[in-house]
This record gives C-alpha cells, sequence and structure tokens, in this order.
C-alpha cells in the first residue's frame, strides 16, 4: 500500500468520520437529555438528502407531506394531554408550536417545489422542512414514555426507526438519488493527491459545528441549562428548567446537524429511503466511543470510526459492515463497566 | 372459568385435529406460526422473565438454518445430523457471544446484541460457502425411516411436537431451582448474591437456551422450506420476533404461542390486502409492526396473556407435609466467635468510609451496629457480605477469611442479610419468594428440572420455605403475592427468606426504617425469638430505641471509624456517643 493510497483513505476516511461526528454530537445531546439513543437521527439525515434531491429535480418532496400529518397529529396530542391536565390556556401556544411553526416551511416547500430557485433557497428550506422532525417523532412516540427505562426507550427508538424508514418508501419511493455537489471542483495535496472540494467542506462544516457546540454548551444560558439537564432532572426542574423544553431544544438541534449530514453526503453518496439506519448506527458507534456523554471523546470516536470504515472498505469491501461492528462489541464493554461497576441494577417489569 | 390444565389439553387436542378440517393453507401458516413461537419461547425466557433484551435472535435462527443447510446439500449429510450439529453450532455460538456481552448493563446489551446480530446476517450475505445474497437451494426434507417430512401435513406435526416439547420444559423450568433464579435477575445482582445465586451464570444459561430454541427453529425452517437466504436472519426478523413475544405477553411462556400465532396472522392478513393498497407491500407490513410494537410498549405492555388468564383459573400446589426436610448445618455452640472483623478499612479514592474497625459477634448474640447518618454502616454491612471488597484487614467468618469473598461465597458459608430497601419479587408468592432462599441447599440443574426429575427435592424445598414461613407468622399467606404485603411485613418475609439460606450469622440492614410501632414489637419479638433458637444476629440500625432494648452488645460508628462498644445501658450514659448523637446539646 502506497503513501498515496494511505493518504487517500485517510482523507475519504476523515469525511466520513465528519459525517458520523456531526451526527454523533446530535446523540450525545438528545442521550444526555433524554437518556433516548435517538438511532431515527440516522433516517432524518436520508430524508433531508431525498427532500433535497426532489428539489432539485422540481418535483414535491414526500417529506412535506410527512412533516404536516406529523405535526398535525402531534399538535392534537398536545392539545388532548394540555386539556386533560387542565392547562387549556396553553392551547395556542402549542397549536402555534406544534402545527403553525412546522407547516411554514411545507408550505415554502410546496411554492418553490416546481420553480427555479437559487440552490442555497432550496437548501434553508430543506433544512427548515427537516427540522422538526425529531421534536415531532418524540412527541408523538417518546415523550409519553419518557419515564421508562433507558432499554425500552431504546426499543422504540429502533420500532420508530422501521416505522419511519417505511414510511419514507412509501412518500420517497424506492430509487435512490444524489445531489448537486455544493461545491464543485477538487483540490489538489503535493503528491499529485486530489481531493474533492465536497470532501473539504464536510470537514470544515464538522470543525466549524464542533467549535459551535463547545462554545454553545460553554457559554450560553441554554447550553448550560440543557448540560444541567442531562446531568440532573429533578434538580434541573427545581432550578426552573423544563425537561420537555430542554427535550425539545436537543431534538431540534439533533434534527439540524441530521439536515445537514443529509445534505453534506448526499452528493458523495447514492441515498435511499433506508439509507440512514447504517448511518445512525455508524454514527451511534462513534457517541457509545464518548460515554454518550463526552463531546470530544464522541469526536474522536466518530473520526476513527471513518478512518476504521475506509480502511476496511480498501482492505476487504464485502466485510466492511462486518469489521464496524465488530469493533462496537470491546467498545461496549469498556463503556459499561465504567457505567455499572457494581453490576447492580435492577430491570424494570414488562407488565 | 375452567382449570388452565384442562385448557392447555384443549389447545393441543385442537392444535393435533387441525390438519384434518383445516384447509392447507392455513396448515402451513400454522407450521408457521410453531416455529416463530420456538424462537419466541426463547425470547420469552430471555427477555420477559430474564430482562436482557436481544434483537440478535433471528441470527441464531440463520446460524442453525444455514449450518444443516450446507451439511445437507454439500456433504449430503441426513438432516438429523444437521439437527445435531446446527444446535452445537448455535450454542456455541450463544456461549461465546454470551460471555463476552452478558455482563452489559442497561442498553448496552441490546446495542451489542444489534452489532453482532448485523455482523452474522452480514456474514450470511458475503460468504460465498453459503452462497452469499441468493442462498441455498434444493435442502433435502427431513427423513425417519419410513416417514418423508415432505408433505406439509408431516411438517406441521413435526414443528408443533418440537414447540409443544419446547414449552413444556420451559414450563417445567420455570418452576423449579433454576427457573426461581431465572425469575430472580430481574431482582439484581445483590439480590442473588444474597442468596447465592449467580448473576451472569444465569444469564448465560438462559441466553444459550434461547438460542437453542432459536436453532432448533432454523433447522425447521430450513428443512420446511428447503430454501435459505439471508433476509429472514435479518435485524428487522429479530424485531418481529420481539413483536410478538410482546403481543402474547413476554413474561408468560404460553404468550410466546399466542404472540406468535396472532402475529403470523395479521402478516398473511396484510399480505392479502397490502397489495391492493400499494405498491410496497413489504414496507407498508413494516410501518404496520413497529407501529404495533410501539403502541404496545405505550399501552398494553403485558400483551395479550392477562386476558387468556381471566378466563383460567390456576391452584396453587398443596405443600406435601411429608416431602421430608432439606439438610441442615450444624450451628456453631453459644459464645463460639462467628464473626471477627479486624482492623478493616475501606477507602473510595481518597475517602475513607470505613477507618481501622475491629469487633467480634459470637454465636447466639445479637449485636447491633449503630451510628448516625454517613458514619460507614452500610459500607460496613457491605464488606462483611461480600458486596464491597475491603481495602485492608480481614473480616473473618466462622474462622475462614471472608475478606475477599463474593456476596455468593459469603452466602454458601452460611450468612444470610436482608435489605435496607426491601427487595423481592413482587410477582412472586410469599412462598416462591422464601423458596428461593433455598437455593444453595439443593441440586437439581436445567436439564433434571426441565425433564421434571427434581420432584422430590423441589417439595422438600416447599416445605422448608413453608416453615420459615410459619417460624415468622406468614404461613396463612403463602400464596399471595409478595407485593400484596405492606412494608412491615415484606421486610418480615426478607428475613424468611434469609433463614430458608439455613444460616449461621443473619444481617439486618435498618430492618425497622418506615415500621410503625407495632410493627416494629412484632419484629423485636421475632428476633428475640431467634436469638432462642441459636442464631447470630448482627442488626445495622438507626433507630437507637429499637436496637436498644433488643441487643446484647452495641458498636457505634462515628466518621468511619469505632467510637464505643459495649452493653445498651453503658452505650446510652456515654458522653462521646450522645454528642455524637446529639451534637453535644444533651
Amino acid at each position: 500500500m502506497s503513501l498515496d493510497i494511505v493518504l487517500i483513505l485517510l482523507i475519504d476516511g476523515l469525511s466520513t468520520g465528519a459525517i458520523y461526528l456531526l451526527a454523533g454530537l446530535g446523540f450525545v445531546l438528545v442521550f444526555s437529555v433524554t437518556r433516548v439513543i435517538f438511532i431515527p437521527s440516522g433516517d432524518i439525515a436520508a430524508f433531508a438528502a431525498l427532500t433535497l434531491a426532489a428539489f432539485q429535480s422540481r418535483t414535491v418532496p414526500g417529506s412535506i407531506w410527512l412533516v404536516a400529518a406529523m405535526a398535525v397529529l402531534a399538535c392534537l396530542a398536545e392539545c388532548v394531554t394540555l386539556v386533560r391536565n387542565g392547562s387549556a390556556r396553553r392551547l395556542p401556544h402549542a397549536i402555534f408550536f406544534y402545527a403553525v411553526l412546522p407547516l411554514i416551511p411545507c408550505i415554502a416547500g410546496l411554492a418553490i417545489a416546481k420553480q427555479d430557485v437559487p440552490e442555497i433557497l432550496r437548501i434553508a428550506i430543506t433544512m427548515a422542512l427537516i427540522l422538526p422532525m425529531g421534536v415531532l417523532i418524540d412527541r408523538l412516540t417518546l415523550r409519553p414514555l419518557a419515564t421508562s427505562s433507558t432499554l425500552i426507550l431504546f426499543i422504540v427508538a429502533i420500532a420508530v426507526h422501521f416505522l419511519i424508514a417505511g414510511i419514507g418508501l412509501i412518500v420517497f419511493g424506492p430509487e435512490g438519488v444524489r445531489t448537486n455537489p455544493i461545491l464543485d471542483g477538487v483540490a489538489s495535496l503535493p503528491g499529485g493527491v486530489v481531493v474533492p472540494a465536497q470532501q473539504i467542506l464536510m470537514m470544515i462544516v464538522a470543525l466549524l459545528l464542533s467549535l459551535v457546540f463547545y462554545l454553545f454548551f460553554g457559554r450560553s444560558i441554554t447550553g448550560k441549562a440543557l448540560r444541567a439537564t442531562a446531568s440532573n432532572r429533578v434538580g434541573a426542574r427545581l432550578m426552573g428548567i423544563r425537561p420537555e423544553r430542554a427535550a425539545a431544544a436537543a431534538y431540534l438541534i439533533a434534527s439540524g446537524l441530521a439536515a445537514i449530514v443529509g445534505i453534506l453526503i448526499a452528493p458523495v453518496t447514492t441515498m435511499y429511503y433506508d439509507s440512514g439506519f447504517m448511518i445512525g448506527l455508524k454514527a451511534s458507534v462513534g457517541a457509545i466511543i464518548g460515554g454518550m456523554a463526552s463531546y470530544p471523546i464522541t469526536a474522536i470516536g466518530s473520526v476513527f470510526i471513518g478512518i476504521l470504515e475506509s480502511g476496511a472498505s480498501f482492505v476487504a469491501s464485502d466485510y466492511k459492515e462486518i469489521i464496524i461492528f465488530s469493533v462496537v462489541i470491546p467498545v461496549l464493554i469498556w463503556r459499561s463497566f465504567a457505567v455499572h461497576r457494581d453490576g447492580d441494577e435492577e430491570i424494570e417489569e414488562l407488565a | 372459568m375452567m382449570p388452565a390444565r384442562l385448557l392447555a389439553v384443549v389447545v393441543v387436542l385442537a392444535l393435533f385435529a387441525l390438519p384434518a378440517v383445516a384447509p392447507p393453507f392455513l396448515v402451513t401458516l400454522m407450521s408457521h406460526v410453531g416455529v416463530s413461537s420456538l424462537v419466541v419461547l426463547g425470547l420469552v425466557l430471555l427477555t420477559g422473565i430474564g430482562g436482557m433484551m436481544s434483537f440478535g435472535q433471528a441470527a441464531f435462527v440463520g446460524i442453525a438454518a444455514y449450518t444443516t443447510g450446507w451439511l445437507t446439500t454439500a456433504l449430503g449429510w441426513s438432516p438429523w445430523l444437521g439437527l445435531i450439529f446446527a444446535l452445537a453450532l448455535t450454542a456455541v455460538s450463544a456461549l461465546a457471544i454470551g460471555v463476552i456481552t452478558l455482563r452489559l448493563g442497561g442498553h448496552f446489551l441490546p446495542l451489542s446484541t444489534i452489532a453482532w446480530g448485523l455482523s452474522i446476517y452480514y456474514l450470511f450475505g458475503n460468504l460465498e460457502l453459503l452462497g452469499r445474497h441468493s442462498g441455498m437451494l434444493n435442502i433435502p426434507p427431513i427423513t425417519l425411516g419410513p416417514i418423508s417430512f415432505m408433505s406439509q401435513t408431516a411438517m406441521y406435526y413435526l414443528i408443533w411436537t418440537f414447540a409443544l416439547l419446547a414449552t413444556l420444559f420451559s414450563l417445567n423450568l420455570l418452576d423449579s431451582r433454576e427457573g426461581r433464579a431465572l425469575r430472580l435477575l430481574r431482582g439484581g445482582a445483590h439480590l442473588m448474591g444474597s442468596i447465592g445465586m449467580d448473576t451472569f451464570g444465569t444469564r448465560l444459561r438462559v441466553f444459550v437456551i434461547s438460542g437453542i430454541f432459536a436453532g432448533i427453529a432454523g433447522w425447521l425452517y430450513a428443512h420446511m422450506t428447503r430454501f435459505i437466504s439471508p433476509a429472514p436472519f435479518e435485524v428487522k426478523i429479530s424485531i418481529e420476533y420481539l413483536l410478538m413475544a410482546m403481543t402474547g405477553g413476554a413474561s408468560h411462556v404460553a404468550g410466546a404461542t399466542v404472540g406468535s400465532g396472532l402475529v403470523v396472522l395479521i402478516k398473511n392478513w396484510l399480505q392479502d390486502l397490502l397489495p391492493h393498497l400499494t405498491s410496497n407491500p413489504a414496507q407498508l407490513e413494516q410501518v404496520a409492526f413497529a407501529l404495533m410494537l410501539i403502541l404496545i410498549l405505550r399501552f398494553a405492555r403485558s400483551g395479550l396473556m392477562p386476558l387468556v388468564l381471566k378466563v383460567v383459573r390456576r391452584t396453587s400446589r398443596p405443600i406435601l407435609k411429608e416431602a421430608g426436610l432439606l439438610p441442615k448445618r450444624q450451628l456453631p455452640a453459644p459464645g463460639d466467635t462467628v464473626l471477627e472483623v479486624d482492623a478493616v478499612e475501606r477507602r473510595f479514592g481518597g475517602l475513607i468510609a470505613v477507618n481501622k474497625v475491629s469487633f467480634d459477634v459470637k454465636a447466639g448474640e445479637i449485636v447491633g451496629l449503630i451510628g448516625p447518618n454517613g458514619a460507614g454502616k452500610s459500607t460496613m454491612f457491605n464488606l462483611i457480605t461480600g458486596t464491597l471488597s475491603v481495602t485492608s484487614g480481614s473480616v473473618r467468618f466462622l474462622g475462614r477469611d471472608a475478606s475477599r469473598l463474593s456476596q455468593r461465597e459469603v452466602a454458601a458459608l452460611g450468612c444470610a442479610r436482608t435489605f435496607q430497601h426491601v427487595k423481592l419479587r413482587h410477582g412472586m408468592s410469599l412462598l416462591d419468594n422464601v423458596v428461593s432462599g433455598t437455593y444453595l441447599r439443593t441440586r437439581a440443574g436445567y436439564i433434571k428440572s426441565g425433564l421434571r426429575l427434581d420432584r422430590a427435592e423441589e417439595e422438600r424445598a416447599r416445605l422448608e420455605a413453608l416453615m420459615r414461613l410459619q417460624q415468622v407468622g406468614l404461613a396463612e399467606r403463602a400464596h399471595d403475592l409478595a407485593g400484596d404485603l405492606p412494608l412491615g411485613q415484606q421486610r418480615v418475609l426478607e428475613i424468611a427468606r434469609a433463614l430458608a439460606v439455613d444460616p449461621v450469622l443473619l444481617i439486618l440492614d435498618e430492618p425497622a426504617a418506615g415500621l410503625r410501632k407495632k410493627e416494629k414489637d412484632a419484629l423485636a419479638a421475632l428476633l428475640n425469638k431467634l436469638r432462642g433458637e441459636g442464631l447470630t444476629i448482627l442488626i445495622v440500625e438507626h433507630d437507637m430505641d429499637f436496637v436498644m432494648n433488643l441487643v446484647d452488645r452495641l458498636v457505634v460508628m462515628v466518621f468511619g471509624q469505632k467510637l464505643r462498644e459495649g452493653d445498651p445501658a453503658t452505650i446510652r450514659r456515654d458522653p462521646a456517643v450522645q454528642e455524637a448523637y446529639l451534637g453535644g446539646l444533651a
């Protein structure tokens, strides 16, 4: 294996790792606030890619109907809960938040779908459309079970993946798509290695967003509130932080990250309605390396998984997935012992 | 209402008669139900009862199916040899995976099952030997002497014979010594360790059993459809099995059959219906099943079995008074040293929780270990019972060094305990909770229990448990559920379970916490009576009044150190003790 190849694999691995890093940050954020391993964020990324591709081919993306339907259902669910709890005065707020806000990008999407509009507008509307998905999924499926064990939440998250991936096929169809690159052209490195500009963009975006994350959690009040909820729900509630609101913020940010992931990889990888599962699972490996808690270690873990994947696909491409998922097991063992050292864990009854 | 046994007989007869009256497609469908129910049965034991979640069961089905598929096509072996090798390979795989992953807690375990489930699935799709994604064709049918299981009806009978035998095995198992260990898994490692059960070993064994059940299903599946490809062994299908378990009722053996039956029927109905509605029926089916799983988890976690159980009447088996007794330990003579704590130290990082504490407990005594909050009493308790290991110093029990022993080993030496926060299995009867305590005094293993060869010993254990319940005054309620008792009596029930261990030393962790005055008096009377019978008791307690009138000696701890030791009257008058408890204001 010559140095060129190593360099190419390394750059490939870094850009893949950058994608896992972005999704991984979302995993850690959602898990630390809600204890949910949000596997469906991979599907959200795939839906973002498919939505943008639909706009580029001048068709109405199916995600518009999906988001609209979810918004209506979530709004109904929230209203029923509010009325039952006797807090009907918060109805207008709920309707605005769960129905009106998500429906705005749906309408905007319908308006521009068949038009020639600047690429940047398409990306912006795709982002706005995908952004509420995590919050809506949470409201409909996970929030009612928020007090259950991580185990139950995990099963539900897996079930949600199969649910929305199945719906994905219905609304997007079985065809794979690639979107137009956001950046064209290549950069040449010394030694004759060429790097597509899109890959460089992926790395830069990951780097910048990690920095934003770092600053957000270190400095801003919202960031601190999220961190407080993560470390102690009851304590945070006593300090006036609403866990539901913190969860909504976490899902919003995670969906945003997933949307960016989808938009960034669609030009380099063909995306199908069900491509999200693998992206979600592999990104979750990075987050697991970070113990679902540490952003810097998640970053390192994600880059490691990216490089491992590019190396594995060069050496034994048929066994790529097997290699990556086999790495998970020692990582899980290491992480599990850090958490459950004394091994005394009572398990919630099913019945 | 009808007896449960009668319903079971009716169901078995109906299954037997089905091919005679039902159309062939229903027989085929019911064959699939039988195959699935074997996998789901494994999941009921593993998940519903044992509390371990697996997204990898379909991979086990695949390992067996591919093993028998390859052996019978490439090598032309008999399917029966295929069965032996398929089960052996599945069991070995389950054992290997289990040894590596079953110590994982919480969501880590299911994550790992996805990882190996996916890896095995990709392996099927990539091995040239196994036909890659196109799979294996022309797998021969099973034959037995002159009988060929080529016909669907013959296969139906073969499948249901296996499924019903596995069901019977599981029912027997759950009503046995190891079955109780399995039912205690959800109660946590400390509960199990306190009565000498091996948490990891139990997890591993049930994991292998669930793998073997999936393996039988895989063998039957391969020779029924006579063609295999990777698709039915995907993680997605594992989720279907999980859905079946949840639909039926994951904590009931019969739930496996009910759940597989219902889901397979729904699946068949969807497969008839969906093509009329959509061009992607498979995906819509996936949507329907995922939705169903989410709804069940939210609204009906116990599945359908509670409805079935409403129709049947379950009578508790009477306890045979002539069963005979379990062997009992020889108690040491009064005054012999039972427990010696010698300069024990325990550090947590820089914090010294217990600092060079020494005391001993003599046979036939009640000793109280008291001290204000944070004095290190609970740490001391954990060091004696093997829950924590000592940093330095030694704990000797009946003359043997117990400092490095596990909870299980300490229990085996004759040291039984109760818990500050009561650890009982609320869904099990008082009797079953107490019988669990006899685990170390009985022998029956999985095979013996599954084949019901353990009855003589089992009856002795049940009689022993009844006697312990009589001893503490709860015998009338032996068949009630432990969860129905008020807290005070739950603490007493824990004592009965500890007594069933046949201990030399009984250690009680704050037994009076949360009890009303009357309950405290009753508890004190019980402990007095037990002392009279030669038992040695160590009480870790917060409640001064409770211990003062009960104990022979007190050991007072403050800030991790032993402050005083002496009889209750002396301790009560001691100014240093008063200051420690009341901050010098008295």
